[in-house]
């Protein structure tokens, strides 16, 4: 008989050790996967972790692994936050809609005028398009106790919606000849997010996740609010004790996850996407939960855990063109992981014993 | 516009099938939060059952299979929750988003080369003379028998609850765990058990969308239906009658917001889509200010240190 049983801390080893672990684990039975799909298991899992980074082609692949990463890695890090503290924000898909709506709307509104603080306008609009957006449930949790993942879950789909309406109406391009999406931004130099130096896939996008998990790792290092939200996910009872506000610590936890993810989808509507248009999401607000649990929750792990994730999609996307791999074989592969994860958490927090039979 | 084309006989009638996909989902889960465990993968349980039931209905021409499949699908993906949640001791609503994930990718793998076909049809039952009558025949008496599953399993877990002795352990376990499990209960196997119930129905809503409601697969087609299934059990206070008004209620504005749809409203189609997102949204306003009802040990993990 096998028993379980509590340790009294976390097991430091085994919480570096599991996402590999699970990683691992991912690769053979996504291998099993693509061999039952009829895929020499061998040569899909090589195509989408290796090619990208080594392949003949790597030098049109790399950038991309900042373009993809870049808003996985936001968002990430926002959601972390909340995620240690009990807060669940499981809608940042949503909030991401918003703040490429708001940011667009912004830069859409000076068109054609060419002035230097268009962007710079858009990017707070984008935040604040998040931001407002995560604040709906951050205000219906703290004034009447309702439950914020079917909030901001529910607000997803309305921003969807919102998404197609504006795509159709508002921001629709009138020299567009009557299809639907807005002007493309991309040609509209004050307002395109283009990449800082050519051919890197390096845009402000990316150099705001890079400062995001800075702002994030001395924030729970060196900051009262960080230990504050650490506190109240490990330790509730004494994070009352010690004084924590908790409708302050949802408002900022909310907040913040909301505003980065507004920002990612900003940035992402004004560089690498362009136009805002029906399907311009593409479910990074929810990819970006596998990154922050596979990135253990830690800024640095996020920012690893990004770049993996943003690997699978790249990867995902040649298997499907060379091995003609299914595009929803690779959203397995992605679900599986984070499935090991949870699932080999279990030596981080517990010891496996073998129990001595005892008379009860 | 012209709202004289509603037809509110056919209104009411087809309020209670969109309804019904709710209502299987949401006595599932009602039975599994009863039980003290919140499982959040009814989004992803739902949309495998749409896939499977799907799948073997047009496979073998039998819609009775595909459902009795999309149960099992159901109750399979749900089997993962459980080595999640039960056996690992992972957080339940991770491991929730975590099926939710999975099981739209997997539909989506699944469903590849079922797009665009026809389902067999099930066909509505008719009664002699009762589904004959005006008004209240078509309304009550022509549906599909599936319809009638759904209410039949809201009374059965009504009397269960209430009248029996294992609906007796089973709110125990939900209630306090520890106590359960000093008086010698199987908190994990009870819990296990509810699991795989609640799965089935999820399956079992999810087959209603692709088999009957719509009838057509199309990838994440259940659309957020699982997590309205969730506010559903919050807006029900943990009750099964309550559960199948309240479906028949967002089935209503479902129905209704359609109908408007097609009789032209000068409501953009958009916003009337929006709607039955932000009407969840304030009912459960409304309802979250009384939280008393909720199963004490609802998402604590349970664990026998002795």
């Amino acid at each position: 008989m096998i028993v379980l049983e509590k340790r009294p801390q976390p097991s430091k080893a085994w919480s570096y050790a599991t996402p590999l672990v699970a990683v691992v684990a991912t690769m053979v039975f996504g291998g099993l996967l693509f061999a039952i799909l009829g895929k020499n298991p061998v040569e899909a899992i090589g195509t989408i972790f290796w090619e990208p980074l080594f392949g003949e082609f790597s030098f049109y692949y790399r950038p991309q692994l900042l373009v993809k990463g870049a808003p996985l890695v936001l968002i990430a890090i926002g959601l972390s936050l909340g995620f240690r503290a009990g807060i669940w924000n499981i809608g940042a898909e949503g909030q991401y809609i918003m703040g490429a709506i708001f940011g667009a709307g912004v830069g859409l509104a000076f068109y054609p005028l060419d002035a230097w603080y268009v962007f710079p306008l858009m990017v707070i609009a984008g935040a604040f398009g998040g931001w407002i957006w995560a604040m709906i449930p951050a205000f219906l949790k703290v004034r009447f106790g309702t439950n914020e993942i079917l909030v901001s879950l529910m607000l997803v789909y309305v921003a969807e919606q919102f998404l197609a309406s504006v795509s159709l109406g508002l921001l629709k391009n009138p020299e567009g000849f009557g299809f639907p999406g807005s002007r493309n931004l991309q040609s509209y130099d004050a307002a395109h997010n283009a990449e800082l130096i050519a051919g890197s896939g390096m845009h402000w996008g990316v150099v705001a996740a890079f400062v995001s998990v800075i702002f994030a790792y001395v924030l729970l290092n060196r900051h009262m609010l960080g230990f504050h939200i650490r506190l109240t996910g490990e330790a509730p009872r004494a994070a009352k004790f010690a004084g924590v506000n908790p409708p302050r610590l949802i408002l900022f936890c909310l907040g913040v996850s909301g505003a980065l993810a507004g920002l990612a989808g900003m940035f992402e509507v004004s560089g690498p996407s362009g136009v805002v248009s029906i399907d311009f999401n593409v479910g990074y607000g929810f990819t970006a939960i596998i990154v922050a649990f596979l990135g253990r929750l830690h800024p640095i792990g996020i920012l690893l855990a990004g770049g993996l994730m943003a690997l699978t999609y790249i990867g995902g996307e040649i298997a499907q063109s060379q091995l003609g791999l299914p595009a929803a074989a690779i959203q397995v592969f992605q679900g599986m992981l984070l499935f090991f994860l949870l699932a080999f958490d279990l030596l981080t927090n517990y010891r496996i014993r073998a129990a001595r039979s005892e008379v009860a | 516009m012209n709202l004289g084309e509603i037809n509110p006989i056919l209104l009411i009638a087809s309020l209670m099938v969109a309804a019904t996909p709710l209502l299987l989902a949401a006595i599932g889960e009602l039975v599994v939060e009863k039980a003290g465990v919140l499982n959040l993968g009814v989004e992803g349980m739902m949309i495998v059952g749409a896939i499977s039931g799907f799948a073997i209905s047009v496979e073998t021409g039998s819609p009775w299979l595909g459902f009795v499949a999309a149960a099992m699908g159901g109750a399979l993906l749900s089997l993962l929750f459980v080595l999640l949640t039960q056996f690992a001791l992972a957080n339940q609503v991770a491991s929730g988003l975590a099926l939710t994930l999975f099981g739209l990718g997997l539909s989506a793998l699944l469903g590849q080369s079922y797009v665009g076909i026809k389902p067999p049809s099930m066909g509505d039952i008719h009664i002699p003379v009762l589904s004959d009558l005006p008004v209240i025949g078509p309304i009550l008496f022509q549906h599909d028998p599936i319809l009638y599953v759904g209410i039949a399993l809201t009374a059965g877990v009504w009397a269960m609850l209430k009248y029996t002795r294992a609906g007796l352990i089973l709110r125990a376990v939900g209630e306090n765990h520890d106590a359960a499990h000093a008086l010698g209960y199987k908190v994990v196997r009870i819990r296990v058990l509810a699991l795989l119930f609640g799965g089935a129905c999820a399956g079992l809503g999810g087959a209603y969308i692709s088999l009957i409601r719509v009838p057509q697969w199309t990838e994440g087609m259940t659309a957020g239906v699982g997590w309205i299934a969730l506010a559903l059990v919050v807006f029900a206070s943990w009750k099964p009658w309550r559960t199948l008004l309240g479906a028949y209620l967002f089935g209503g504005i479902t129905v209704l917001q359609l109908n408007l749809q097609a009789a032209g409203v000068a409501i953009p189609v958009e916003y009337l889509a929006m709607s039955p997102y932000i009407i969840t949204i304030l009912v459960l306003v409304i309802l979250s200010a009384d939280k008393s009802r909720a199963p004490a040990s609802l998402g604590r993990i349970f664990h026998a240190s002795h």
